[in-house]
């Protein structure tokens, strides 16, 4: 079974969550038999590691001299001999000349550069719809040029990649919903980005996604029928880097830790309010911010208000290696989110032998045993937690151990045998 | 006779390297030393080395006619050391002319003033002795960092021994008054207070090469007219620039070189003008009357108060951490924390901190190492948290210790308390002793 897929990013080149899920479930995929996956993104840098798939970058892609089948909706299939449906144009004076010219209904231009190659950033930058657009037009060709038995795409800025393959190509689209814009925006949510979610969710005939929190979502708000809807927890790969790692706290103090995007989506705030809580109680602590985010500005002025800014500290978004090390110096881990479809940082966390707190707003909660769970609002709980973690040594050493050992059973080749058999109805399906 | 009373403040800070989260504990060492040599060496040589040597040609060829003076803080003085020695040997010629002043301030540009006495005299003895070792000088008038002056400040330097200080002519200060007079303290009337001329002061160092100003070109015969034009019953006008105005805020291709040569000619040949140093100022003029500074001002922005710094939270929060550290450092005597502490102290970082670039950019940009003022905070916090763990090394701060001395001083009073009942006791035997020799008596 070939596998199309569509993602938007890539490790090493990743931004959050998305992209280390793609990477984990292919990898997964690829230890199952008969599994061959061929995974697209935006940009690639040449830097990932392909061991496990087939990965394309669509700024790779060359838009000329492609022959493009078109099908325009509840139409017949128009198959046109021109050069392109698509008409790549360099700069804006080539658009203009190209615009006065005679060309077929439906014809779609686009700017490429000389090699007649559309540049992608692979960013969540101010040009993403058009980013997005451009992308479903690579889309298109890639889905001609290679041969394939389904396609599935990671969250909406892939669906109308997905979308656009499957029209070319007529195979079943499988759509896994990483996270939806209610979880991102809160109640104000994007009325563009809601349809394009919506779209693809529609035009998919399989939805997959992290867990049932988002799957209600799914269902509740997006009107998707249950039926379609599967949940496949996400996974966490082991540790690859050694255990010998040296260590480099500086400080002598516990450290306790927030590591993701400092958006309204993650509860920054209320980490925040529940280390001001703490520090009030206990001196022998540190609270550390990890990540960057359109938040921090905020962040970093409400810490200062408070009068904590000596003991709360921010370090910028952190990768690769600056992860683990943060982790080895973290003595307990907060994910007070909002609204977190899954949420794969606190198995990353005990994966290093780190107690967790995660909120009951969090998908992961739906599966972890082994972690303080309280509500993200609720920062008198969550100061609570942190301070029985630093304090009562029995309590964290319990976490530490039986979660190290819960979170080993969460393998991605799980996962991807779950996301196989979603294929195999999607198949069964036509 | 009116006199012109030239004075230039040279400062540099030490900047901070960007400092992570993960250096902390880790990495003791907190300069940028790449970015201090550069841009001490390019103000070198662009302000500094050239404008030092034609005031050397003036004071020469003006025979001990034209007067200057200068306020150097140590940290300046500092890197002139480790970067650009030839700038103090400059400065030490111009010292032997006689035709300079060197005035009083706080060795880190910092705002002590604000906080802490202690501190203040602390780092203000510390620079006059440096300023008495390079150039044999003992500072009596003082200007403080960025011209921050309120009555209280005003009063403490006088305590201290100054006989004036310079400050800002802030227009909701003098309201109608002139600033071309010299006044005195409120509180202390036998300091004196000199304002800066603003107007005249700006022309030179924000405007003179503005070509949108309607008076430019700013020729030097037009500024002396300026000058002198001024009400005739004014006796000084003092202007107070930046040293960098020279070379550097106002290049060289601007002609400003060509104009700090010509003016000061002109003005010796005027015969109604002349120039003199603030000592000299204060020595020859009475002063008019008092000016009152309930709450601090300074000579930055439009609002001339302490919002570039002390602005918001985070300017606060920074500032409140670092003295916090006051009574631990009085006991640290490591001489690299108290470099470090020293280094900290300056302004600059908390002017980095500041989120009034919305309407003040041009100038809060020059020179700021940081992206974002948030970015300058976070980092300044991280730095202060590694000089924190270093100090508690040596000074420990934990609560055993205090304890410690609670106990102790319980101890004492009891011991007090003991002293004076057993005397009591004394007493009162002594007493009982006498009234029995008394009955044996009788």
């Amino acid at each position: 079974m070939r596998v199309l897929m569509f993602g938007w990013e890539f490790p090493p080149h990743i931004s959050g969550g998305l992209g280390t899920a793609c990477y984990g479930l292919t990898k997964g995929l690829a230890k199952l038999k008969n599994i061959e996956v061929i995974f697209v993104v935006p940009k690639a840098f040449g830097d990932e590691d392909q061991t496990a798939m087939k990965l394309i970058g669509a700024n790779n892609i060359s838009v000329s001299k492609k022959e493009i089948q078109f099908e325009e909706n509840q139409k017949k299939i128009d198959y046109f001999e021109v050069n392109s449906q698509i008409i790549p144009y360099v700069g804006e004076d080539e658009f203009w000349k190209l615009k006065s010219g005679k060309y077929p209904k439906g014809t779609k231009f686009i700017e490429t550069d000389k090699s007649c190659k559309i540049d992608f950033s692979g960013t969540y930058g101010t040009n993403l719809l058009q980013e997005i657009k451009n992308y479903a037009l690579i889309a298109e060709i890639i889905a001609r040029d290679n041969t394939f038995d389904i396609i599935h795409a990671h969250d909406w800025l892939a669906y109308p990649a997905g979308i656009a393959a499957k029209k070319v190509s007529g195979k079943p689209l499988v759509i896994h919903v990483h996270a939806t814009d209610f979880d991102r925006s809160g109640k104000d949510v994007n009325p563009r980005v809601y349809s394009i979610e919506r779209e693809g969710m529609e035009m998919a005939d399989k939805i997959i996604v992290v867990s049932n929190l988002t799957r209600n979502i799914v269902i509740e708000k997006y009107g998707a029928s249950p039926e379609k809807v599967t949940t496949v927890y996400n996974a966490v790969e082991p540790i690859s880097i050694s255990e010998n790692t040296k260590l480099r706290k500086g400080v002598d103090e516990k450290i306790v830790t927030f590591l993701g995007r400092i958006t309204m989506q993650k509860g920054p705030e209320y980490f925040i309010e529940a280390a001001n809580i703490v520090l009030k109680k206990m001196g022998n602590i540190r609270f550390v911010m990890a990540g960057s985010g359109d938040m921090m500005d905020a962040m970093v002025v409400r810490a200062a208000e408070l009068g904590i800014s000596d003991k709360f500290h921010f370090t910028g978004f952190l990768q690769g290696d600056d992860v683990f090390q943060m982790f080895k110096m973290t003595d307990v881990f907060v994910m007070p989110s909002v609204s977190e479809p899954f949420g794969i940082v606190p198995l990353e966390a005990m994966q290093a032998n780190v107690p967790v707190i995660i909120s009951n707003q969090s998908g992961v909660a739906e599966i972890l045993k082994h972690a303080i769970k309280i509500d993200f609002w609720d920062t008198l709980a969550m100061a609570d937690a942190i301070y029985g973690l630093l304090k009562y040594p029995s309590l964290s050493k319990h976490f530490k151990k039986a979660g190290k050992k819960e979170v080993g059973n969460f393998k991605w080749k799980n996962s991807a045998k779950r996301v196989k058999k979603v294929y195999k109805s999607a198949l069964n399906k036509l | 006779m009116k006199s012109i009373c030239l004075f230039f403040q040279v400062h540099q800070p030490f900047r901070h390297r960007g400092y992570r989260f993960f250096d902390i504990g880790n990495d003791n060492y907190y300069y940028d030393d790449y970015a201090n040599e550069t841009i001490m060496r390019e103000v070198a040589q662009k302000s500094y080395l050239p404008t030092n040597k034609l005031l050397l040609k003036l004071a020469d060829r003006l025979e001990g006619k034209f007067k200057v003076s200068f306020s150097i803080t140590g940290l300046a003085l500092e890197q002139f050391g480790l970067y650009a020695p030839e700038v103090i040997e400059s400065f030490q010629k111009l010292a032997k002319t006689g035709c300079v002043e060197f005035l009083s301030e706080t060795y880190s540009h910092s705002l002590s003033s604000l906080k802490d006495k202690d501190i203040f005299e602390k780092q203000v003895q510390l620079h006059d002795q440096r300023i008495f070792e390079l150039f044999g000088h003992k500072p009596n008038v003082f200007r403080n960092t960025e011209m921050i002056y309120s009555d209280e400040i005003g009063a403490q330097i006088a305590d201290m021994g100054y006989k004036a200080i310079l400050t800002e002519g802030a227009k909701h200060i003098l309201g109608w008054k002139s600033p071309n007079f010299v006044y005195v303290n409120a509180i202390n009337p036998r300091l004196k207070v000199l304002m800066r001329n603003f107007k005249l002061s700006d022309d030179i160092s924000f405007r003179f090469s503005n070509t949108n100003w309607s008076e430019y070109p700013l020729t030097p015969e037009k500024f002396v007219r300026w000058l002198e034009n001024k009400n005739s019953k004014e006796e000084v006008v003092n202007l107070f620039l930046s040293y960098e105005s020279f070379g550097e805020r106002q290049v060289k291709e601007s002609g400003i070189f060509d104009f700090l040569e010509k003016f000061p000619q002109i003005i010796i040949e005027d015969n109604k003008l002349k120039f003199a140093t603030p000592s000299e100022v204060i020595d020859e003029l009475q002063p008019i009357s008092a000016v009152s500074v309930p709450h601090p001002i300074s000579w930055a922005d439009e609002e001339r108060d302490l919002t570039a710094w002390l602005g918001n939270e985070m300017q606060k929060e920074a500032f409140d951490k670092l003295y916090k550290l006051k009574h631990r450092m009085e006991k640290c005597t490591d001489p690299k924390l108290n470099k470090d502490w020293n280094y900290l102290q300056v302004s600059d970082h908390f002017y980095y901190m500041s989120t009034k670039f919305f309407s003040d950019g041009d100038v809060h940009q020059s020179f700021n190492p940081f992206d974002s003022p948030y970015d300058a905070f976070i980092n300044y916090m991280n730095v202060l948290s590694d000089f924190k763990i270093r100090l508690n090394s040596f000074v420990p701060e934990n609560e055993i210790e205090h304890e410690i001395a609670a106990l102790h001083k319980i101890i004492d009073e009891k011991e007090v308390k003991i002293r004076k009942l057993e005397a009591d006791l004394i007493r009162v035997r002594k007493g009982k002793r006498e009234n029995l020799r008394q009955r044996k008596i009788t």
